[in-house]
């Protein structure tokens, strides 16, 4: 039992990290445009190299 | 907004900030490049992205685009020296029809600020509910004394500040609702939320046997994934309807004493001259003072053809100067005009019909009552039973979270959603939240005909009968005029092969047509009085020739894509089609012919076509009302559900719950019948949700509901919920 004293911080961190991640892409605004996101990995524009 | 993209991610590489930070300040000290916003309801692909975002970052002055295919829409960063309507024609050339937004009017970043808030807060909801889930099954599974109390700590310090941030938006509007003296949805979410917290967080530290932790934050979570959708669905609609507003400026030019001056409409008065220019609105009820021209009231009256008016002649706001310019003497402005006028119907009708009542708000309303009655019925009983004020309260708790409206709540937005985003796809926007739920009511649809069952735009016919030669000469006279007809001779004309004619000292006579010389001889474009010909039935301007012979050029107004089918489909689904209409007994007979509606009227006022619908409802039809003019407005706000297409006046969009983006009106069936479907769904949600209650309530007045209980009936509620909404596509 003694290992719940790292095991329940590690798995805060771990989903506080999943937390983070998740916020990060709403303020970069990855959810405006979900259709088009979802369409836009079709297109063979920049698959050459990546836009500037 | 690729632009802060690119420059959060580059500050990952110190080496590379440099040299486009610079650039990017030179360019700042350029001029700032203009945004223009367009709507695009056709896209619907990668292709679509491609081809779109290629043709105009190929246009001169252009810095970028990007294609939202979510909304629709494209945004354009370019330089001022690119007007909108470039813009639309590039894009009409690579076969995209565009509407221009007004970025102005776009309440864009203020709706998806709300979207945003929701989302986080959703977010965090989530995070918390798996962790506590975790911690929870630990505890399900056997943990004992110290360890679960452990648990049951660590559970409350992850839940209840989440609650107080997640919780939120239904705290607020639980707290409106009580202060309004009502009883909505969200009191008895709040008061379950503030409840499961209290008696846990009392149950923890008593080393309780059971917190309800887990329960109070998944519901949290599902009641947000709920509001979270239900927002989504109108907001996307809502926004775009908004800003399909028309970008024609209220703003007029008073002449005084010979000197023009540009006024806003607002301050114009009875008594003051005008100036109308041809191709410009009308600001404000008149008389014509001086000049002669002819008149579009299409959108007033619903009649296709111009009139003429001369000095004396009476014009009303609206209307459309087509030739010559014109000075009124106005009679009528502001408050007065019969625009405005119009306008007070508008409102008097609408206030008639926010008074329906959604099925999720009836249910809401029986519920909230039934939930609380429920709950205080369990604590006084195992109260009285018992005399243990402790374990009363933990079944009030239980009693509150098992009834909780989580799978109510999602029953109807998931659906909704689901339905929504389908029709979007079709080019359809659904502005008003209950306007699903009336469609699929309807029994009869009553349609306008200029602009709506047509284009509203004549198009000659018949030109293949005509001498090319004379088509030549016709469409040199045309290209000197703005009329509408002779715009639209021209197109057909150049489509067709033929390059226009030379015609010396051309000149447009304002109110009569075009005039110019050949050979030293005089030839017409125009009326028939003043060319000299004899009048045929319907639309038509008339060609003289050198030689004195005449020719008389029909048009007639196009059938709007799918207008037929529609009206087919309908009749077939066993629905009432009625046509009225502004314009002459002809056209409208032979329209009604041709479609195959038995019933119609011509020359309807307003007035009549609003009468005639209030009768409708009055023998208990539903009506749909589908049209694009001023003079539909009164009735597009009395029927039970409007449609208008997007090309409709500003007023008439405003006045309708759902607006058509597409030209094609093809889809009008298919959205009866989704709607249909989609209203069959939330009756079979709300029929699950309740089945659940049924089974789920006595087991919780018993006293026997523990948190896995609570926990696994909320959650395969919610998801039967969801997964029988998506079976809608």
């Amino acid at each position: 039992m003694e290992m719940l004293v790292f095991l329940i911080p590690v798995s805060l961190f771990l989903g506080g990290l999943g937390l983070v991640g998740f916020l990060w892409t709403l303020k970069s605004r990855q959810y405006d445009d979900p259709d088009g996101d979802a369409h836009r990995i079709l297109s063979s524009e920049w698959d050459d190299h990546p836009k500037p | 907004m690729s632009d802060s993209y690119a420059a959060s991610s580059i500050s990952a590489c110190p080496a590379c900030v440099a040299a486009p930070a610079a650039e990017r300040l030179a360019e700042a000290r350029e001029k700032r490049p203009a945004g223009l916003v367009f709507s695009l309801p056709t896209a619907h692909c990668a292709a679509c992205i491609t081809d779109v975002e290629r043709a105009l970052r190929e246009m001169q002055g252009v810095h970028s685009a990007r294609v939202n295919l979510t909304l629709k829409r494209v945004s354009v960063e370019a330089d001022p020296s690119i007007t909108p309507d470039a813009v639309i024609e590039k894009l009409a050339a690579i076969g995209y029809p565009a509407h221009e937004l007004d970025p102005g009017l776009l309440s864009m970043t203020e709706t998806d600020r709300r979207g945003r808030d929701l989302l986080m807060r959703l977010g965090v909801a989530g995070f918390a509910m798996m962790n506590i889930m975790l911690l929870s099954i630990a505890v399900w599974s056997g943990a004992e004394s110290a360890t679960r109390d452990l648990f049951h700590w660590i559970s409350a310090a992850i839940a209840l500040p989440t609650l107080a941030f997640s919780g939120q938006p239904f705290f607020s509007s639980a707290w409106a609702a009580i202060k309004a003296r009502r009883l909505g949805m969200d009191v008895p979410i709040s008061l379950a939320l503030i409840l499961a917290a209290a008696v846990s967080l009392y149950e923890t530290a008593e080393s309780g046997q059971h917190a309800y932790f887990d329960a109070a934050v998944s519901l949290c979570f599902f009641l947000l994934v709920g509001r979270y959708l239900d927002y989504r669905s109108r907001a996307a609609a809502r926004s775009a309807a908004e800003e399909l507003a028309a970008l024609e400026v209220p703003r007029a030019t008073r002449l005084i004493g010979g000197a023009e001056t540009v006024v806003p409409v607002a301050e114009l008065e009875a008594g003051d001259l005008v100036l109308v220019r041809p191709g410009a609105r009308m600001p404000a009820d008149g008389e014509v003072v001086e000049g002669s021209s002819e008149l579009d009231r299409s959108l007033l009256t619903g009649e296709t053809l111009p009139v003429p008016v001369e000095p004396g002649g009476r014009v009303s706001a609206g209307e459309v100067n087509l030739t010559g310019p014109l000075v009124l003497r106005v009679t009528a402005a502001g408050r007065d005009s019969s625009l405005h006028r119009m306008a007070d119907l508008v409102a008097v009708a609408e206030s008639a019909r926010t008074r329906y009542t959604s099925i999720s708000d009836r249910m809401a309303r029986a519920y909230a009552p039934v939930v609380h009655l429920l709950a205080l019925a369990a604590f006084a009983g195992w109260f009285y039973a018992t005399r243990d004020l402790r374990h009363s309260l933990n079944v009030a708790a239980a009693v509150l979270i098992i009834t909780c409206p989580c799978a109510l709540a999602l029953a109807v937005p998931a659906v909704v959603t689901s339905a929504s985003g389908r029709l979007f796809r079709n080019g359809f926007l659904i502005k008003n939240g209950t306007a699903l739920e009336r469609l699929a009511e309807i029994d009869t649809v009553v349609f306008d005909k200029t602009g709506t069952l047509t284009l509203g735009a004549p198009e000659p016919v018949g030109l293949e009968a005509h001498d090319p030669r004379d088509l030549s000469l016709a469409a040199a006279l045309a290209s000197a005029s703005a009329h509408p007809l002779a715009r639209a001779l021209v197109r057909a004309v150049a489509d067709m092969g033929l390059r226009p004619d030379t015609v010396q000292d051309i000149r447009e006579i304002p109110g009569q047509g075009v005039e110019g010389r050949v050979n030293g001889s005089v030839v017409r474009l125009g009326r028939a009085e003043w060319v000299g010909a004899p009048v045929v039935e319907g639309t038509a301007t008339y060609l003289a020739l050198p030689d004195g012979q005449t020719r008389a050029i029909r048009f007639s107004d196009s059938l709007r894509p799918g207008a037929a089918e529609t009206v087919a489909d309908l009749r077939a689904g066993g629905h009432r089609v009625i046509l009225l209409s502004g314009d002459a007994e002809a056209p409208v007979r032979r329209m009604a012919e041709s479609l195959g509606i038995p019933e119609w009227s011509a020359g309807q006022s307003p007035h009549d076509k609003a009468e005639r619908i209030a009768r409708l409802q009055a023998e208990g039809a539903r009506v749909l009302m589908v049209g694009d003019g001023l003079n539909d407005t009164v009735a597009l706000a009395s029927a039970h559900v409007s449609i208008s297409p997007a090309n409709a006046l500003d007023a008439a969009r405003v006045a309708s719950d759902i607006v058509v983006l597409g030209q094609d009106l093809g889809p009008l069936a298919m959205a009866i019948r989704l709607a249909r479907l989609a209203r069959r769904r939330i009756v079979e949600n709300f029929g699950l949700a309740l089945a659940y209650n049924v089974i789920a309530i006595p087991v919780a007045l018993a006293g026997l509901a523990t948190p896995l209980i609570a926990a696994l009936a909320m959650s395969a509620s919610s998801i039967t919920v969801s997964l029988n909404a998506l079976r809608l596509k």
